[in-house]
C-alpha cells in the first residue's frame, strides 16, 4: 500500500493560452455576421409582406368590392396604380426598389403619400412601447424576487397562479375589462377613449396614456416574470450558489451578485422577446383605445384594403422587432462572459 | 465469485411502478381546476345553440335594453343567445387551428433537429422569419387582399402562425432527444430514419408537445377573437364573441353586458385552457425519467 | 456505543471537530432518515475518509459539518462539536462565521460550483472582502500565493480569467487555493477529483494533502473511490445506507477489513498489480426509507442469521481504534487482499483476428483526432483502449461500431473492409457487431418496455419474431441476472446496473461476434462494475464473443483485458499484452499513467 503519488511537473497542464487581447477583429466579423443576418431576415419579410398582400387574393377586388363588376375604369385604375398588370418578380422589385428610396407609394384610401402619414403614428407608437417597458421592467423584475423568496410556498404559488391566469387573458379583452372597471362601467375616472387633435401628441394629456399602458403592462408582465422567476430558481439551486452559501457568504450577497447576475441574461432575451411581442399586441391594445398609432392606423388600413399602407406599415414593425432581437442578443453576449470569450477569442 | 454466484441472486426488486402520467396530471390542481373550466366552455359553444332561448338574429326588443338575461345587443338581439350561438366558430377554428399548428411544427422542427447541420440551418433561417412577425399581423397582412374571409382561410392562417413557434419549441425538445445514445443505438443497428424518429423520437415527445398544444389553443383562442374584434368576419350578421364586442363597443357604458358577455366567457376559456397547459408543463418537470 | 461516544468528549479540550451522534431526516417524510447515528472525529492534521456507494449518505454527512443540508432534509439530531461549540445549536450569523472562515467546503464538481460571471481572482478574494479581513493588498498577495501553492500561474492575466477559461485541473485547484485562503481549521472535500484524468487527479491529490499537513487542518475526504482513499486518507469511514459501517486506521480497513459490505467492496475492486475475478454485490443499495430492519445490509449479505434482521447493530469496537457495525464481526472469519486473483493472460496465446485496423486516422470536420492507429482483436480476446480524455479512444470505438463516419485508413472485419457509418455496412456486418454506450441512463429508450428494446435487434434481423423472440429475451435477460419481471418494466424503474444489464441483453439480442464498450461500467458503483465486468468475462468464455473495451481506469484493464492500447492525443503510445505493458512498461508516458493511478494492493 502505498501513499506516494508519483511527483508530477505543474507545467505537465496545458495552461490556456491568453485570450481576448486580439479580439477586435473578432468582434467586427461577428457583428457583421449578425447585421447580415438581420437585413436577410428583413428581406425575406419583405417578400413575404410583398406577396401576402398582392399575390394570394385580388386586391382590386377586394378594394372595390360589389364595385367590381360595374366599375371598369376604378378597376384599370386601381390595377395601374399597383402595377397588377406587370408580373410577380417586377412588381417585387419595382416596390422594393421604391421602399429603399424612400418612396413608400400612394394610399389607395386618400390618394396621399404614404410616408407623411406614417411619421406621427411610429412616434406615438414608440413611446407607448417605451413607456410600458420602463414601467413592465421593475414590476417584473421585482413580482418574480418576491415570488423567488417564497419558492413553493404558498404566496408563492398564489401568485404564479394569479399571472397564470393574466398571461392567458388576450391583451384586447384586459383593455375592454379596464375600459370597463375605470371609465364606464364602475368608475368614471379615466377616460375610455384617447383624443388627441392633429398635430398633438397623446402624451399631452398624460391622463389618456394611463390605460393604454397599464393593458400593455398587464398584458406582458406576467410573461417576463414567470421566466425570471424560473431562472433565479434555477440558479439559486446551482452548485455555485450553494458553494457561496457554504462559503459563508451573506444571504443578500447571495441574492444580488451571484444569482441576479446570472439570472438576469435569460431575462433579457426574454423582454426583448416581449417588447417585439409587444408591436403586435400594441395593435389591438391601439385599436381597443383608439391610440393614434401604427397599430390603429394598420387595422383601418386592413380593413380599407389600402395595400401600400399595410406593406409600409408591417415593414416597420417587423424592422423594429428585428432590431429590437438584435440589441437584445448583443446586451446578452456582452454580460456573458463565457459567450464574450468565445467570440474574441 | 463469478457470474455463476452472481446469477443466482434473485430477481432485482423494481422500483414501485410509476403512475403513469395521465394519474400525474389528475394529481395538479392546476391541471383540473383548468380542465374543468375547459370542458365547461367548450360544451356551452358546442350546445349552446340547442339550447339558446332566441334565435341568432333575432330582434327581441329595443337596442341596449335590459331585457333578458344579459340585456339585448346593438341591433335588440337577445346576447344570451348571441353568446351561446358565437362560441361554436370560435372554438372549432381555434381547435383546429392548433391541431394544424402541433402537427406542422412538430414535423419542422423533428426534421430540423434530426437532420442537424445544414437542413436545421435553413429550416431555422426560414422559421426565424415567420417569428419576427407578431401573430396577429401575419393574419392582417393576408386579409388585406381578401374581402371576406372564409373559415377555413382563418384556421389556416391562424395555425401557420402558430407553427413556427411549435416548431422551436419541438426543435428544442427533438436536439436533446437525437443527442442522446438510444438513438445511435438505433442507428447503429441500422434502422430506417423513418423509424427512428416515429419510434424513438415522438414518443418521447407527447408531454411537451401535449403542453405546447395547450399553450397554443390558449394563444389560437386568442387570435380567433381578435380577428373578430378588428372586425372581419366570415359572415358579418353572425354571432362570434370576437365580433360581438366589436359590434356592442359604442353601447359599453349603458348596456355594458352586451360587451362584458363575451369578454368574460373568452376570459374563461382561455384561463382554462392556459392553466391545464402548465399542468402538463409542470408533470414533465417534476415527473421526468427518474 | 462505548468508545464512539467516548471519543468527541476527549477532543473537546483539543482542536478538530465532532460529529456526535448526528440524525439527519427527510422534511417531507417524517421518520425517515437519510443517514443516522453518526459518529465521526476529526483531527488536526489528519485526514479522514468518508467512503460509500450512491445512497449511502455520505456528502450529507460532509455538508452537515458546516450545518448545512439541502432544500427537503433536515437536521434531526446531534452535535457538531468545534472548539468548543455545538456548530448545530449555534445562531445561524454564528454558523455563516464559522464557514468558510474556519470550516471551509471544496466542491465535488467544481467547474459548476465557481460563479461562471465572476472573475476568478475576485471569487477567491470574495469572502475576506466581505468579511474585511486584512487590506486590499495583502488579500491580493494571499490570493497570489494561494495560487501558487497549488502550483497554478498567479500573474494579472490568470486572475482577471472566468472560470471557463480553466481546465477541469485548474479549476479543482482553484476552488482549493480558494478554501485555503482563509486558513481553515477543519475542510471538507466532497469527491473533488470525479472528472479529472488520473494525472491531474494525483496532483491534486498531492497538493491536497501537502496543504492539510503543512496547515494542520482537519479533513473529510469524501469520495465513492476506494483507490483515492487509500492514497491519500489517514482514517477510512466506511459507509452504507446511511451508517457508518467500519471505522479504522487506512491499514486496518485495507488490509483487514471486518465488515462484510466493506469486504464486498474491496473484492469487487480490481487492482493494477495483478488480475483478479472480480465480483458485485447482490441487490442494491436500498433508497431511504427503503431500508430493511435490523442491519441496513443484511438483505445483502451472505453471512447474514435472524439476528441481523432483529435489532440495528452498535458501532462497537473490535481493537481500540478499529470499530465495525456488525454483530458478527468477530465469526466470519479473516479476509486477505489476494483473495479472488487470477493469472494474467498468456502474451504468447496463439490469436484468430477477426478485426483489424490499419492506419486509422479520424477527423472531425477538417480537424484530425486521432492519427495512425494500428491493432487487431482476436476471437474471444478482450482488446483494451486506454487513455486520459482526449486521447481518442472512444472515438476509435465510434468509428469501429459505425456511429462515427469520418474516417480514413482500413477496418478490416474478417478481411473485410467495414463501410463508414452503420448505414453504409451489410446488415451481417451490423448485426455482428454491437455497441454498448456509458451512460445506460441515456442509451435505453423510456419509453419503451425492456421486452420491446431487447426484442427489436432481434426483429430487425431476422433473428426471431413474436412468442419465439419473448422466448429468447426471457432468455437473454436471465444470462444478464435479470428476472422475466422485468419484461414489461420500462428502463425508469431499474437502478443503473440493471439498465447496463439491459444494454447488454440487446446486444445480445443481434448474436454478435465483437462487442465494442465504452466505459460501460464507469458511470457505475463500483460494487455494480465488479458484477459486469464478471457477466462479460463470463460471456466471452461461453460464447467466445470478442470484445473492444474502452475505459480510462488501468486497474480495470489488468483485469478484464488480454492485450491493451494505451492512447495519448489520438496516438497509440505503447500497445502489447496486459502483462507486458504494466509489468515493463517501456513509454514514459505509459509509466507516468501507472504511476499516476491510485492503488490499494
Amino acid at each position: 500500500m502505498s501513499v506516494d503519488v508519483a511527483p508530477v511537473e505543474h507545467a505537465f497542464e496545458e495552461v490556456a493560452p491568453p485570450k481576448g487581447r486580439h479580439g477586435a477583429a473578432a468582434w467586427v466579423s461577428w457583428i457583421a455576421r449578425r447585421l447580415g443576418l438581420a437585413v436577410l431576415t428583413l428581406w425575406l419579410v419583405s417578400i413575404l409582406v410583398f406577396v401576402a398582400t398582392t399575390a394570394l387574393g385580388d386586391p382590386v377586388r377586394a378594394i372595390l368590392g360589389k364595385d367590381y363588376n360595374s366599375d371598369k375604369a376604378r378597376v384599370a385604375q386601381l390595377t395601374a396604380q399597383l402595377n397588377l398588370d406587370e408580373s410577380l418578380v417586377t412588381r417585387y422589385f419595382h416596390w422594393l426598389g421604391n421602399f429603399l428610396t424612400g418612396d413608400f407609394g400612394t394610399s389607395i384610401a386618400n390618394q396621399q403619400p404614404v410616408a407623411g402619414q406614417i411619421g406621427d403614428n411610429v412616434v406615438n407608437t414608440l413611446v407607448l412601447v417605451a413607456i410600458s417597458a420602463i414601467v413592465m421592467i421593475p414590476v417584473a423584475f421585482g413580482i418574480a424576487m418576491i415570488s423567488t423568496n417564497y419558492r413553493r410556498r404558498r404566496p408563492d404559488t398564489v401568485i404564479q397562479t394569479i399571472l397564470l391566469m393574466l398571461a392567458a387573458l388576450p391583451e384586447f379583452v384586459v383593455g375592454i375589462l379596464l375600459v370597463a372597471i375605470f371609465s364606464t362601467t364602475v368608475f368614471h375616472w379615466l377616460p375610455a377613449v384617447t383624443i388627441s387633435g392633429p398635430g398633438q401628441h397623446p402624451w399631452n394629456e398624460p391622463k389618456t396614456m394611463i390605460l393604454p399602458v397599464a393593458t400593455l403592462v398587464l398584458a406582458v408582465a406576467p410573461y417576463v416574470s414567470r421566466i425570471v422567476r424560473a431562472n433565479l430558481l434555477e440558479v439559486l439551486d446551482s452548485d455555485y450558489v450553494e458553494l457561496a452559501r457554504l462559503k459563508g457568504i451573506p444571504e443578500r450577497v447571495v441574492m444580488r451578485k451571484h444569482a441576479l447576475l446570472n439570472a438576469i441574461v435569460p431575462g433579457i432575451q426574454v423582454i426583448a422577446l416581449q417588447l417585439a411581442w409587444l408591436a403586435g399586441g400594441v395593435v389591438l391594445v391601439e385599436k381597443v383605445f383608439n391610440y393614434p398609432g401604427v397599430g390603429n392606423q394598420l387595422v383601418d388600413s386592413v380593413q380599407n384594403h389600402d395595400v401600400p399602407m399595410v406593406q409600409a406599415l408591417t415593414l416597420i414593425i417587423a424592422g423594429v422587432y428585428v432590431v429590437v432581437n438584435l440589441v437584445a442578443d448583443l446586451l446578452s453576449i456582452l454580460l456573458t462572459p463565457r459567450a464574450r470569450t468565445a467570440i474574441s477569442s | 465469485m463469478s457470474a455463476t454466484a452472481d446469477r443466482a441472486t434473485p430477481a432485482p426488486t423494481p422500483a414501485p411502478a410509476e403512475r403513469s402520467t395521465f394519474q400525474k396530471m389528475l394529481r395538479q390542481k392546476r391541471f383540473v381546476f383548468g380542465g374543468i373550466i375547459t370542458l365547461a366552455v367548450a360544451l356551452f359553444a358546442l350546445f349552446g345553440p340547442l339550447f339558446a332561448p332566441y334565435g341568432e338574429n333575432e330582434v327581441v326588443g329595443p337596442p341596449y335594453s335590459s331585457q333578458g338575461v344579459f340585456g339585448t345587443d346593438y341591433l335588440g338581439q337577445d346576447v344570451l343567445s348571441r353568446l351561446m350561438y358565437g362560441g361554436t366558430e370560435v372554438l372549432i377554428i381555434a381547435l383546429l387551428a392548433t391541431v394544424l399548428s402541433t402537427v406542422f411544427g412538430t414535423l419542422i422542427g423533428v426534421i430540423a433537429a434530426y437532420g442537424g447541420g445544414w437542413w436545421d440551418e435553413v429550416i431555422m433561417r426560414l422559421n426565424d422569419v415567420l417569428l419576427s412577425f407578431p401573430q396577429i399581423l401575419l393574419a392582417l397582412v393576408v386579409l388585406t387582399s381578401i374581402a371576406q374571409p372564409k373559415a377555413w382561410m382563418l384556421v389556416v392562417l391562424v395555425g401557420l402562425s402558430n407553427a413556427p413557434r411549435t416548431a422551436r419549441i419541438a426543435r428544442g425538445v427533438a436536439l436533446g432527444l437525437v443527442s442522446r445514445d438510444f438513438v445511435h443505438a438505433a442507428e447503429a443497428l441500422g434502422e430506417k430514419r423513418s423509424r427512428v424518429i416515429v419510434a424513438e423520437v415522438l414518443p418521447n415527445m407527447n408531454a411537451p408537445l401535449l403542453a405546447e398544444a395547450g399553450l397554443r389553443l390558449t394563444f389560437s383562442i386568442g387570435l380567433v377573437a381578435a380577428i373578430g374584434f378588428l372586425g372581419i368576419t366570415t359572415d358579418p350578421s353572425a354571432a362570434n364573441w370576437g365580433q360581438m364586442i366589436n359590434e356592442n363597443r359604442l353601447g359599453l357604458a349603458t348596456q355594458a353586458w352586451a360587451v362584458l358577455a363575451p369578454v368574460f366567457v373568452i376570459a374563461l376559456f382561455t384561463i382554462g385552457t392556459n392553466l391545464t397547459a402548465d399542468g402538463i408543463a409542470q408533470v414533465n418537470q417534476r415527473g421526468g425519467d427518474d | 456505543m462505548s468508545t464512539a461516544a467516548q471519543e468527541p468528549t476527549a477532543t473537546r479540550t483539543t482542536s478538530g471537530i465532532a460529529i456526535e451522534d448526528l440524525r439527519i431526516g427527510l422534511t417531507a417524510r417524517p421518520g425517515v432518515d437519510v443517514v443516522d447515528d453518526i459518529d465521526l472525529v476529526l483531527r488536526p492534521g489528519e485526514v479522514v475518509g468518508l467512503v460509500g456507494e450512491s445512497g449511502s449518505g455520505k456528502t450529507t454527512v460532509g455538508t452537515a459539518l458546516l450545518g448545512y443540508t439541502r432544500a427537503g432534509a433536515a437536521i434531526e439530531r446531534g452535535k457538531i462539536l468545534f472548539e468548543d461549540k455545538d456548530v448545530l445549536g449555534l445562531p445561524w450569523q454564528q454558523v455563516r462565521q464559522l464557514r468558510g472562515e474556519e470550516i471551509a467546503y471544496v466542491p465535488q464538481d467544481p467547474a459548476s460550483a465557481l460563479n461562471p460571471a465572476i472573475r476568478i481572482g475576485r471569487q477567491i478574494v470574495e469572502l475576506m472582502e466581505l468579511r474585511g479581513l486584512g487590506t486590499d493588498e495583502s488579500r491580493l498577495q494571499g490570493a497570489r500565493d494561494g495560487l501558487a501553492e497549488v502550483g497554478l500561474p498567479n500573474d494579472d492575466e490568470f486572475l482577471r480569467r472566468y472560470s471557463h477559461q480553466l481546465s477541469g485541473g485548474q479549476v479543482q485547484r482553484v476552488a482549493l487555493a480558494m478554501a485555503f485562503l482563509p486558513k481553515p481549521k477543519v475542510l471538507v472535500l466532497d469527491e473533488p477529483t470525479t472528472g479529472l484524468d488520473v494525472t491531474t487527479q494525483g496532483m491534486v491529490l498531492q497538493t491536497m494533502g501537502e496543504l492539510c499537513r503543512t496547515h494542520g487542518v482537519a479533513a473529510l475526504y469524501v469520495t465513492h473511490d476506494l483507490a483515492v482513499i487509500a492514497n491519500i486518507a489517514d482514517r477510512v469511514a466506511v459507509m452504507y445506507a446511511g451508517q457508518i459501517a467500519e471505522l479504522g486506521d487506512r491499514d486496518t480497513i485495507f488490509q483487514s477489513p471486518t465488515h462484510p459490505y466493506t469486504r464486498a467492496l474491496l473484492d469487487s475492486i480490481p487492482h493494477l498489480s495483478q488480475a483478479r475475478a472480480l465480483s458485485g454485490i447482490p441487490g442494491r443499495t436500498p433508497a431511504p426509507g427503503a431500508r430493511p430492519s435490523g442491519c441496513r445490509f443484511n438483505d445483502r449479505c451472505e453471512y447474514a442469521i435472524d439476528e441481523c434482521r432483529a435489532a440495528v447493530p452498535e458501532l462497537h469496537d473490535v481493537t481500540p481504534g478499529h470499530s465495525v457495525r456488525c454483530i458478527r464481526a468477530g465469526e466470519i472469519g479473516t479476509w486477505d487482499i489476494s483473495r479472488g486473483t487470477v493469472p494474467d493472460t498468456d502474451p504468447d496465446k496463439k490469436r484468430d483476428i477477426i478485426l483489424s485496423l490499419e492506419d486509422l486516422g479520424v477527423f472531425y470536420g477538417h480537424k484530425q483526432v486521432v492519427f495512425d492507429v494500428n491493432f487487431d482483436l482476436g476471437r474471444a480476446e478482450v482488446v483494451a483502449l486506454v487513455g486520459e480524455s482526449g486521447s481518442g479512444k472512444t472515438t476509435i470505438s465510434r468509428c469501429v461500431g459505425g456511429l462515427h463516419k469520418e474516417w480514413t485508413g482500413t477496418i478490416a472485419f474478417e478481411g473485410n473492409q467495414l463501410g463508414h457509418g452503420s448505414r453504409k455496412r451489410s446488415v451481417d456486418d451490423r448485426k455482428r457487431i454491437q455497441y454498448i454506450f456509458q451512460n445506460p441512463y441515456l442509451s435505453l429508450n423510456p419509453r419503451l418496455t425492456i421486452e420491446q428494446i431487447v426484442k427489436r435487434p432481434m426483429e430487425l434481423f431476422g433473428i426471431a419474431s413474436g412468442k419465439a423472440a419473448t422466448e429468447r429475451v426471457v432468455e437473454l435477460l436471465d444470462q444478464v441476472a435479470l428476472g422475466p419481471a422485468v419484461l414489461k418494466y420500462q428502463a425508469s424503474r431499474l437502478s443503473g446496473g440493471e439498465r447496463q444489464r439491459v444494454a447488454i441483453a440487446r446486444a445480445l439480442a443481434a448474436e454478435p461476434d465483437v462487442l465494442v464498450c465504452d466505459e460501460i461500467t464507469s458511470a457505475l458503483d463500483v460494487s455494480v462494475q465488479g458484477s459486469i465486468v464478471a457477466l462479460l468475462e463470463s460471456l466471452r468464455v461461453s460464447r467466445g464473443i470478442s470484445m473492444l473495451f474502452v475505459t480510462h481506469n488501468l486497474a480495470l484493464v489488468r483485469s478484464i483485458a488480454d492485450r491493451v492500447q494505451i492512447l495519448n492525443t489520438g496516438r497509440v503510445v505503447e500497445s502489447g499484452p496486459v502483462v507486458q505493458v504494466m509489468e515493463s512498461p517501456q513509454e514514459e508516458y505509459t509509466k507516468r499513467l501507472l504511476a499516476n493511478s491510485p492503488r490499494i494492493d
